[in-house]
């Protein structure tokens, strides 16, 4: 046998397991293509046009991203966004972990806490937003009946324009098991001999902490900064819920809750400018890469991968 | 010193009851809501507990709007997309795992990377292709878009994971016997896969069925509402029906407590793996 043929054979095998594999995957191709590509090509260019639905698309170059940068709407709600982003995910972040740190002091009943930390972020997003407003009801609410008890000052949660992002975020801490769930899974990780090791060396609690635990569990932080973060900047459901609900317009009192995502919404389905959301939401893309790419760039200072367990 | 210890073993405890029952306080209000009569919900100061346990904000709950309707909707709308997700995943993933094809690894990492992508960018094209296609107020756009939309990437990598857990050995050797592709996989690899095939399922079905966003753009005809749009009739203009809405919003989270409870570890596991809920 010549090694021609031995090679043509060799290729022919490797041609037929491409195949296969390529068949075995197709469904994800066909998903890519039609789900993803497509769309995004078709948003990139709908962007540069006017499309109301009814009619064709017209071409008007980059008005819509001049419009943009001119719509103060559009600022309030992307200044909404980042307030939450700031004073809502990274606090419910450091309190997630929090949290899993005490769950993994070995306690008794692990099963029951987890069970009960872990219950809120099972309840769909309606629901909960549902239960936080009556929770916050000015007048009949448990939370201003709470703070009347104790001589504390009873805000208009869900009216007051200064309170209702405090209100989200306060409903935010209620729904944080999911990262603390994946924090405990990270701690349950960290090897037990670093620990003893530190110990006889005599170290602090705070020092394990911030030299062992810390860098230990850095690439859960990093992946959950990254999908917060992208998350984030997505935000929809509980600040649409809030002021729809609570009789208002979308945005409610003030544009006070009007996140970004939301105001891309409403011109897409509300106000039927097409072309000026799908503007709106590739500049959603490009901040969320820029973010993301700023996260992994910084992540060779910060994020520690073990070799060996 | 033994003092010390004592101290040191309950204060997390402390701690953890504490944020606990905040926690649970919700919930707890949620229940006893429910089963109060109207002027004990409007009452100051608050009344923890009804005096008598009445049933009628669960019976307004489902009367007051089509509640069978929406929840006829919501359990089509998951199921469905539940046995698509749970035929389509484990195949692409087998794909991924199993054959070892050129470029393989390249495509996977892609894969995973369209998860950063904003679904508001696929989302007004996605709406226009539905609707061209005549599909809005159908089943079909949420159906469709959770098989093959960009959930799809969370499932392979999950069910991928599960598959380089089985032994290498035991496809090699049925390869090696003659078996095609096809038939390792379906007879040896995926009967094997059920557990990772439980928990992409649960997972699909907890998103279907708390689904808001979707719902919204997609169905506007009151007929095809899911639940997680349908609770807002109990809002009225100058009025909101808190009774039977806490009763309609408990309805609706029930289920999934419940399945939680059934399947507990299988919930941990995933969200474990890769952080989905």
């Amino acid at each position: 046998m010549s090694s021609l043929q031995a090679n043509t054979g060799i290729k022919s095998r490797e041609r037929k397991r491409l195949l296969i594999g390529l068949l075995f995957i197709s469904p994800w191709i066909f998903g890519f293509l039609v789900f993803q590509l497509y769309p995004i090509i078709m948003s990139l260019y709908y962007s540069f046009t006017e499309y109301n639905l009814f009619n064709a698309p017209e071409w008007v170059g980059l008005s819509n991203y001049m419009e943009m940068t001119k719509d103060a709407k559009m600022y309030q709600s992307l200044y909404n966004t980042i307030f939450i982003t700031i004073f809502g995910f990274f606090p419910q972040l450091i309190y997630a972990l929090g949290i899993a740190l005490l769950l993994n002091q070995s306690v008794k009943g692990l099963s029951i806490y987890r069970t009960i930390y872990f219950l809120p972020t099972l309840v769909p997003a309606v629901a909960s937003s549902l239960l936080w407003m009556w929770l916050l009801n000015a007048q009949y609410g448990l939370i201003n009946q709470a703070l009347g008890a104790i001589g504390l000052p009873e805000p208009n949660w869900l009216l007051d324009a200064n309170w209702t992002k405090p209100s989200l975020i306060f409903m935010g801490f209620w729904g944080t098991g999911t990262t603390t769930i994946m924090y405990l899974a990270a701690l349950q990780e960290v090897p037990k001999m670093y620990y003893e090791a530190a110990s006889i060396d005599g170290a602090s609690r705070w020092r394990k902490f911030w030299h062992i635990t810390l860098p230990a569990i850095s690439p859960m932080t990093f992946f959950l900064i990254i999908m917060g973060l992208i998350g984030s900047f997505q935000y929809f459901s509980q600040g649409y819920v809030f002021a729809d609900s609570s009789g208002q317009a979308i945005g409610g009192p003030s544009n006070s809750i009007l996140f970004y995502a939301i105001y891309l919404f409403q011109n897409a389905f509300v106000f039927l400018k097409m072309g000026y959301a799908s503007a709106m939401a590739w500049l959603l893309f490009v901040v969320v890469l820029i973010l993301t790419l700023v996260v992994f760039r910084s992540s060779g200072k910060w994020v520690f991968y073990g070799g060996d367990k | 010193m033994d003092q010390r210890s004592l101290g040191k073993r309950i204060a997390p405890h402390l701690i953890l009851i504490l944020f606990g029952l905040m926690f649970l306080a919700p919930f707890a209000w949620l229940l006893l809501t429910t089963f109060k009569s109207e002027e004990e919900i409007f009452v100051i100061p608050v009344q923890w507990f009804p005096s008598e346990l009445i049933w009628d904000n669960y019976l307004n709950a489902v009367s007051m709007i089509p509640f069978v309707q929406y929840t006829m909707n919501t359990v089509i709308i998951a199921l469905l997309s539940v046995a698509g997700v749970v035929v389509i995943s484990p195949l692409v993933a087998y794909g991924f795992s199993r054959i070892d094809f050129k470029g393989r690894n390249v495509l996977f990492i892609f894969m995973l990377s369209t998860l950063m992508l904003p679904m508001q960018v696929t989302m007004i094209p996605l709406y226009v292709m539905f609707n061209n296609l005549g599909m809005l107020d159908s089943y079909w756009p949420l159906v469709l878009s959770a098989w093959f939309g960009t959930g799809i990437a969370y499932n392979v990598f999950m069910i991928r994971q599960f598959f380089n857990g089985i032994p290498y050995e035991l496809t090699e050797s049925a390869r090696i016997d003659g078996a095609s592709e096809f038939r390792i996989y379906s007879q040896i690899v995926l009967p094997l896969a059920k557990p990772a095939l439980l928990t992409i399922g649960l997972f699909t079905f907890l998103n279907a069925w708390s689904d808001f966003q979707g719902p919204l753009i997609y169905l506007n005809n009151q007929d095809s509402w899911t639940l997680s749009i349908g609770l807002k009739q109990f809002i009225r203009e100058n009025s909101v029906a808190w009774g039977p809405l806490m009763a309609a919003a408990t309805l609706f989270t029930v289920p999934i407590i419940l399945m939680y409870f059934f399947v507990q570890k299988k919930f941990i596991e995933g969200i474990s793996i890769t952080g989905m809920k």
